[in-house]
Order: C-alpha cells, then structure tokens, then sequence
C-alpha cells in the first residue's frame, strides 16, 4: 500500500500541469501513474509547431511544450510512475493499478485527478462498410509510425475527416515522399482549424472534398481503392455520386472520444453530451475528491487549455487534500439555443470569489457576428459579441465576479446571430 | 485588386482582406483581430515562410528519431528542399531539447534545434 496527497492519472498535458498546480499549493506527495513509458501524452508525438500561443506567447513543437512541463514537474518532485496502468478507482479514493515490476500496486490517495485523454474513433465507430484489408489506419496511428517509430505505412493515401490531426499528418505524409491524394469531409464544413487548411492542405495543392465520405473499402490483403459518395444536407448519400479513388491507405481523421472507463469505475457522473465527466469550476466531479480536466472531460482544440485546466484541477485537488472540503451546492450550467456542450457544468455557490470562464461550442456555423448570453433563470447576467462562431472553434466566456455576485438559480448559455 | 487570406498566426484564423493599389502595394487591411493580422498579410503577399517541423535519424538512442523544428519560418517555396536536407542528418543519442542540430540552413542563417531530450541507450 502506497499513499499520497494527490494522485494523478495520466501524464499527457493535462496530468502533468495538474501535478506541478498542486505541488505548487501545498501537496506533499504528489503522483502520476502513466501508462506508457515516458511523460507527455500525446505530445512527443505531435512534432508540429502550433503549441503554446496562449500560455507562452510562443509557437513551440509539442515536444518542446511538453519539455517545459516534464522539467517544471521533476524539479518539484513530482513522482512518476511509468509502464503502470491503472485498472480501477474506488469512490472513497483508492486506486488499482498494475505492471510488470510490483504485480498489483494499491494507492490510497487523499484526492485524484482524472487525466487520461481521449482515444481515436476507428473505422469500426463510424460503420464503413466494404473488405477488411491492411492498410486503414487512425491518424494518430500514423503519425505515430511517422514521427517515432521512423516507418511510412503506405505510398498513396486518401484522409477521411478534416480534423486537425488528418490535416497536419496530410502535411507531414508529403514531407515524406508519400502522395495525399485528396481530404474527405462527410460534414459541410472543415472540422479542423483553418489556420491548418492554409498551411497544410492549401500549401501543398492537397484538394478538400466537403460533403464526402468513404462508401466502401475495397481490397483482399492491402488496400486497393475506396469508393467515395457525396452527402446531401441531410447526410443522405446522393445516388450517382460515387466515385472510385485508387490508393494503398485510408487514413481516418474522424474524432477522439474521452477515454472515461475509470471514471465510470469511480462512479464519476458523465454528461452525455461531451462524453466525459460532470465537472464544476474547480473541476471536481460529482463524486468529492475526485477532479479531472483536459481532453478526458471533453475535446480541447488548443493544448493550452487542456494544460489550464490542468491547473485548476490540481490546485482544486490540493485544496481538498488540505481541507478535505465536500463541494458545496451547486449550480447547473446547461447549453441553450445553438449551444452544443458547456464545460464547466456547475458552478460552485459556496466560496464563490473568483471569476469564472466557461468553454463551450456551437451546434452550428455562423458565418456573421453573433451574441452570446448568458442567462440565469431567463435574466441576462452577461452578453458578449463575437465576429462569428463556428463549431471547430471552442468559444470561451469569463463570468467576473461581479457578475457572479447573487446568482442561485439554474444558468444558460445562449448563443443569437447578433442583429 | 483584393486579396484575401486566412492568418495562420494564431488559432483563431481570422479571415482578413488586403486592397491593393495600381502598383500592387497595400492600400488597406480588413478583417484582422490584432497586429499579428497586418504582419501576416504583408509577408504573405511578399515572402511566404512557414516554420518547418519534422525528424532527424538518432545513433544509439532510446527513440530511432529526433523531432527538430526551424527556429524561425523558411521561405515556402523551399520547404520540400529543406525537408529533404535535413532528412540526410543524422545525430549521436543523448540529445538535450534546443540542441542545435543544424547552425545554418543552406546559407539562410536559420538554425535546426531539437525539440526534445532523447537519451542514450
């Protein structure tokens, strides 16, 4: 039996910041159990520049991002424990976890923090139908092979899905010899962040085909081809459209979801609509001690946010571990009109002194400016205006403590073409 | 003449309008959220450059590869080049990030760093 003030699941972004977050607010011993063999996530992967704008003012390759936290962590003694997974959480607070080292370690942790991510959506989760040959791969899958294990899993690829990472692997595949021969997008709009249509797909002449997906996957050992179909607005494919696209590999872009079994175990409420934990402004989750934050509570665009939310989670989780503090009432935040999911979901009415932001995303794309509302009970507590929203793009809303002051009832983000 | 362009500076992507005059000189800028915006159209429409990200093989290390990037962007229209060049580099293991993997990138003054620590076997 092992103990600990704090015990952190996870060492991708979010674990790590929430580790040095409550080191720095007065937790002893703190520690992250990590699957893999070395700390940072998913970032030792992701070697493209892009990180780091909102919290170093700098445009860092993920390893390099993540260079700054492994070191701030290890000076504060943050322990870590590698090659472990953790099998099971107890509500009062136990962990379970394993390796080939110790067999079975039992942890007994005054306050846990949830960080495990998010996993990729496979061909299995979007239901394409067709052969079953080598050669249909994940994103993330890829560009693991590519930038770590220095092997290119095929010569001529097709990406399907415009999300960030089938964009930035599109790149990083032509800066290898290989040849993209085009984008799929089953939705109307690109997923991803347009800076990275620019400067991956635009750049290189890769063309984007909005409106389209694979039919069917055709080939006997490796793959041959795909057939494409066009969408309707309706999401119907349109008869007629087909078209078949010879290429050795389908690369498949096509969402992550939040890696929540633990969670589950731990008795964590979930909201359906992000697919992770319920969490409140401290990011504690609905079982007392228990916090998470980054991609496992819901899907960031930016690292920095994930890393932030890191923070808020670990200096929560420390706090608790001091004052063992049962959360105090709560408020609901829940997504109005044109309003996808909101993070957090409650709102602590007990010590209620800082200001608050709130993450959210729209169902829709609004090419014109609208206004975001937040309401409580019906009242405007707050209006905010921005040149357009789209659901690829997180919005983000700071409630000031002022506007804080006398809310007890239910909350509402809103969000209105602004007129 | 009007130009348009998507800002790649940060992830908000804003979506900003240039006119030009008769002598294709900027006359006005549309559409930027901040400074970043009139920086990014004016080396755009001049002297594209992006930053460069990719791999260099490592001798005697825990990873078979080194993630490097260009300390500051290199013109687009030699990015293919210049992947190719510092493809054919390779490194001894250990590797500390922000070593200097290249001093000068075919002349241009820009240095190759390592973005992460690879330790040795």
């Amino acid at each position: 039996m092992k103990n600990c003030d704090v015990a952190v699941i996870g060492a991708g972004p979010a674990g790590l910041a929430a580790a040095i977050e409550a080191r720095k607010n007065g937790a002893q011993k703190v520690i992250i159990i990590e699957r893999n063999n070395e700390a940072g996530g998913i970032l030792p992967q992701c070697i493209h520049n892009g990180f780091g704008s909102v919290l170093f003012k700098k445009d860092l390759p993920g390893p390099r991002y993540a260079h700054e936290f492994i070191k701030q962590a290890r000076e504060l003694g943050v322990e870590m424990i590698f090659d472990t997974m953790a099998i099971d959480i107890t509500p009062n607070r136990k962990i379970y976890a394993t390796n080939s080292r110790d067999g079975l370690l039992e942890i007994d942790s005054k306050s846990i923090v949830l960080a495990m991510g998010c996993r990729e959506r496979t061909r299995a989760q979007i239901r394409i139908p067709g052969d079953r040959p080598a050669g249909v791969y994940t994103a993330g899958m890829v560009q693991r092979l590519v930038n770590m294990e220095g092997m290119l899993p095929g010569r001529k690829f097709v990406i399907l899905g415009s999300g960030d990472i089938g964009m930035i692997m599109a790149r990083r595949l032509v800066l290898e010899g290989a040849k993209v021969i085009k984008v799929l997008e089953a939705l109307p709009y690109l997923t991803g962040l347009r800076r990275n249509y620019v400067q991956c797909l635009q750049d290189f002449d890769i063309p984007l085909s909005l409106g389209t997906t694979v039919k069917r996957i055709i080939g006997k050992k490796r793959l041959n081809a795909i057939e494409t179909v066009k969408l309707d607005e309706k999401m119907t494919p349109a008869a007629g459209t087909e078209e078949i696209i010879e290429c050795d590999t389908l690369m498949l872009s096509v969402g992550l979801i939040p890696e929540n079994e633990l969670s589950k175990k731990a008795g964590v409420l979930l909201d359906p609509l992000t697919g992770g934990p319920v969490v409140d402004c401290d990011m504690q989750t609905s079982v007392p001690g228990i916090f998470a934050c980054g991609n496992v509570v819901t899907i960031y665009d930016l690292v920095d946010y994930v890393s932030k939310a890191g923070f808020i989670a670990g200096k929560s989780a420390a706090m608790f571990t001091a004052k063992n503090t049962e959360s105090g009432g709560t408020i609901d935040i829940i997504p109005g009109d044109n309003v996808r999911s909101v993070i957090p979901q409650k709102l602590k009415t007990s010590g209620l002194l800082e200001s608050v932001s709130l993450q959210f995303r729209v169902s829709r794309e609004f090419n014109k400016s609208i206004a975001i509302y937040i309401k409580e009970n019906g009242r405007i507590v707050k209006k905010s205006v921005r040149k357009y929203a789209r659901p690829a793009e997180m919005l983000e809303i700071t409630i000031e403590e002022k506007e804080l002051k006398g809310i007890n009832g239910q909350m509402q983000v809103q969000v209105a073409p602004n007129d | 003449m009007i130009e348009k362009y998507i800002c790649i500076r940060c992830p908000q992507g804003c979506e900003i309008t240039t006119t030009l005059d008769g002598y294709g000189n900027i006359k006005e800028i549309k559409g930027n959220s901040c400074k970043l915006g009139i920086e990014h159209v004016k080396t755009e429409s001049t002297d594209p450059r992006r930053v460069l990200t990719t791999s260099v093989k490592v001798k005697n290390g825990v990873l078979p590869l080194c993630p490097v990037w260009t300390e500051k962007p290199v013109p687009k229209k030699m990015i293919l080049q210049a992947a190719e060049e510092i493809h054919k580099i390779s490194v001894n293991a250990p590797v500390k990030a922000d070593q200097i993997i290249e001093e000068n990138l075919f002349g241009l003054g820009i240095r190759v760093l390592a973005s992460r620590d690879i330790d040795a076997i």
